[in-house]
């Protein structure tokens, strides 16, 4: 893997040499990246390649799964998110998720957003609270939306509106890191250009990482675009170098629609 | 000759069998005389052959069997030797059934002198209706075996009519459980009915004085109110305060704590518990819970503790209810999808929190129902409250003194030599429709609520 010219001076989180076991299958197989603060990164691939995978243990959310196990070293502002100092709260509260199926909390949509910065005591007051909410709301663009019924249900929201404020409520906590396991697979197509228009603004607030099934979205919203397959990183560059110039043959045939 | 019920059961049984086989014999015959395909399978045509053959029959068998023993003594009470019989009451009774044992051979020779000239009567009634009987029940099985067997024919659709015939058999089968708990609350409510001439409804359930075992009970000894308080505070009190959080408890910590491991061992454990009959229940109620209970009341000085106590029933009803609230707490827990978990998490929100503000929320619905089906198991135990709670009906608040349920006396009304006429008797099964009422009423609500939950996330 060549990656001289990407280098990032100072990464945000620094994947080296990553294994990923599920009992005694390995799902993901010697990967090193780094993620830039001010960036969009992509990781694609066909299904079971194991870029969901990935994604999930940067944020430890594998820590879930009992018989998951995580090798190498993962780094976010050059601490090691593996090491038994790391508080695991602490860390999902700095990098944020947004999963695959919009899930709302059954409360109201006040109350979901408000959920993250109650428990880490991120509002003194509620005057306070209802400024984190508003201003989280706002930046997910859902704001103008909600803002007559922020004590509606959550779950009554459209699927779209629904990953907006799912995205509103990972916000809210002011994490550095925004990880985005498919965030649009369960859309329909407005929906899913709003998020997408949505991952523009918040480019350079946050570091984003997306895992997408769906080429043409990682062209429109990233700039560095992983490519993996059947668990290792195949190739890895500035998103227009992988869609225009791929230097591995693998990396060409599934972009060129050969298989995945 | 006497009508043999079961070996009658098993000579249709034999006969539809060979009428199987003969159903198959000729729909393979008349295909291959026809040279053309059979629409059904040869064993359907069996099939259909023999059931038709054995239905009848046994229905007609099992028709008989309840009514013949009605119309042989009939036949024999017409009889001239039976005009000298005493006319009415135990001793006419008596001597009937003794002439029947031993017509019917399951006596050697009558106890009474009286039921001599009987025995002759009653062999010769039995005789003919048992006859009657076979030979009705054979017309009607060799009727159907022909008429099935008539039908036969390469293009004759005996797979659906088989499926027809089996689906009826299962619509019958579920229908005596239906069937069955109409009968019981149709008994309830003429027996109520009965009472309600005695006692006005208005004093049974709003009445405060309970007092039915005195020697001549008025109608305003029947005041429901001591039995039902104690009943709720016994069941929907005290056992809920034991069984809610426990089962709880249990239920989170079997959903998100427990190693694979220890929930493999941990669950068929509970299961245990909710097997154990309630008499064992009971009688660890009564001989160490309620005597500790009462040492410990007597230590804080609480007077008028007994060792027939609320609390000690309430506990151990708590303790029989703790399986059954946790694994419906289980179940909703469970159905609360991943995602939420995940999403709370990813939040940086630690494994309790998760619990605490986002699953049992989501849960509590389900949890509800649990709980409102718990209560209604706990209102309508009987051994425990029988055993430990005892039946002194008090209006009290404390609980280590002495109350009584609905259940408990509903056993005393009924156990013992009783009148089946007297208002003492009837009060029994107005209790037992009040509650049967109540716990229908909670059993609709719970599963309502459960099951517009389960929508909710499906």
């Amino acid at each position: 893997m060549t990656q001289d010219d990407l280098t990032i001076a100072d990464p945000k989180m620094r994947a080296q040499g990553v294994n990923v076991f599920y009992g005694e299958k390995q799902a993901i197989n010697d990967v090193s990246i780094d993620v830039g603060t001010d960036l969009v990164t992509a990781f694609i691939g066909p299904s079971g390649c194991g870029k969901s995978t990935f994604l999930r243990s940067l944020n430890r959310m594998n820590d879930t799964v009992a018989s998951a196990r995580v090798t190498g070293t993962i780094l976010l502002d050059g601490e090691d998110i593996y090491a038994p100092s790391m508080d695991v709260v602490q860390l999902r509260a700095r990098v944020g998720m947004v999963f695959q199926k919009p899930n709302p909390f059954p409360k109201s949509i006040y109350d979901n957003v408000a959920y993250g910065p109650r428990i880490h005591g991120l509002a003194p007051s509620k005057a306070d609270l209802d400024m984190i909410v508003e201003r989280a709301l706002v930046r997910a663009g859902l704001w103008e939306e909600v803002k007559d019924r922020l004590s509606e249900s959550g779950t009554a929201l459209s699927g779209g509106q629904q990953q907006r404020l799912c995205i509103a409520r990972a916000i809210a906590v002011d994490p550095e890191v925004i990880l985005m396991d498919e965030p649009c697979s369960a859309l329909d197509p407005i929906a899913t250009a709003k998020i997408e228009e949505l991952i523009h603004e918040l480019r350079g607030k946050y570091a984003i990482v997306i895992v997408t099934h769906n080429m043409q979205q990682a062209a429109r919203v990233s700039q560095r675009t992983a490519f993996f397959h059947l668990g290792t990183l195949v190739e890895y560059g500035k998103t227009t170098d992988i869609f225009t110039n791929p230097k591995q043959e693998r990396t060409k045939d599934y972009i060129t629609g050969r298989y995945g | 000759m006497t009508f043999n019920a079961a070996a009658l059961l098993l000579l249709i049984a034999g006969l539809a069998l060979i009428g199987w086989l003969a159903g198959r014999a000729r729909s393979n015959l008349l295909a291959g005389r026809a040279g053309t395909k059979l629409h059904s399978r040869p064993q359907y045509h069996g099939w259909y052959v023999a059931l038709w053959l054995f239905a009848p029959a046994a229905i007609f068998l099992a028709v008989w069997s309840s009514v013949s023993p009605a119309l042989i003594t009939n036949e024999v009470l017409e009889s001239e030797a039976a005009q000298s019989l005493p006319s009415f009451g135990f001793e006419r009774g008596a001597i009937l059934s003794d002439a029947r044992d031993v017509a019917q051979g399951r006596a050697a020779e009558v106890r009474l002198a009286a039921a001599e000239p009987l025995v002759r009567p009653y062999a010769d009634a039995s005789r003919k209706y048992a006859w009657i009987g076979i030979a009705a029940m054979l017309a009607l099985a060799l009727a159907g075996g022909l008429y099935a067997f008539t039908r036969i024919r390469p293009d004759f659709r005996a797979r659906t009519r088989v499926e027809r015939i089996v689906m009826l058999v299962l619509l019958l089968a579920s229908l005596v459980a239906i069937l069955t708990t109409f009968g019981i609350l149709l008994s309830l409510i003429f027996e109520s009915i009965r009472f309600f001439r005695l006692v006005s409804p208005a004093e049974l359930l709003f009445g405060t004085t309970w007092a039915p075992q005195s020697g001549a009970p008025q109608p305003d000894s029947f005041g429901g109110i001591p039995l039902f308080w104690g009943t709720v505070l016994i069941g929907a009190i005290i056992a809920m305060i034991v069984a809610i959080p426990i089962g709880m408890m249990t239920a989170v910590y079997l959903t998100q704590y427990a190693a694979p491991a220890v929930r493999r061992w941990v669950k068929p454990l509970l299961e245990i518990l909710a097997g154990v009959p309630t008499v064992v229940y009971g009688y660890f109620a009564a001989l160490t819970v309620a005597p500790a209970l009462r040492e410990f009341a007597v230590m804080l000085g609480i007077p008028n503790a007994s060792t027939e106590s609320a609390l000690a029933a309430g506990i151990v009803m708590g303790v029989m209810i703790i399986p059954f609230v946790s694994s419906m707490a289980d179940d909703s827990i469970n159905a609360v999808p991943q995602a939420m978990r995940d999403g709370s998490l990813a939040l940086g929100a630690t494994p309790n929190e998760t619990i605490r503000q986002v699953l049992i929320p989501a849960a509590l619905p389900g949890v509800m129902g649990g709980i409102l089906l718990a209560v209604s198991r706990a209102i309508g135990e009987t051994m425990i409250v029988v055993m430990a709670a005892g039946l002194s009906a008090n209006m009290t608040a404390n609980p280590f003194a002495s109350v009584t349920t609905v259940t408990a006396q509903i056993v005393k009304l009924l156990t013992g030599d009783q009148e089946f006429d007297s208002a003492k008797t009837l009060a029994a099964f107005a209790l037992g429709l009040v509650l049967f009422i109540v716990t229908l009423l909670l059993n609709i609500a719970a599963l309502r609520i459960v099951k517009k939950y389960r929508e909710a996330y499906e």
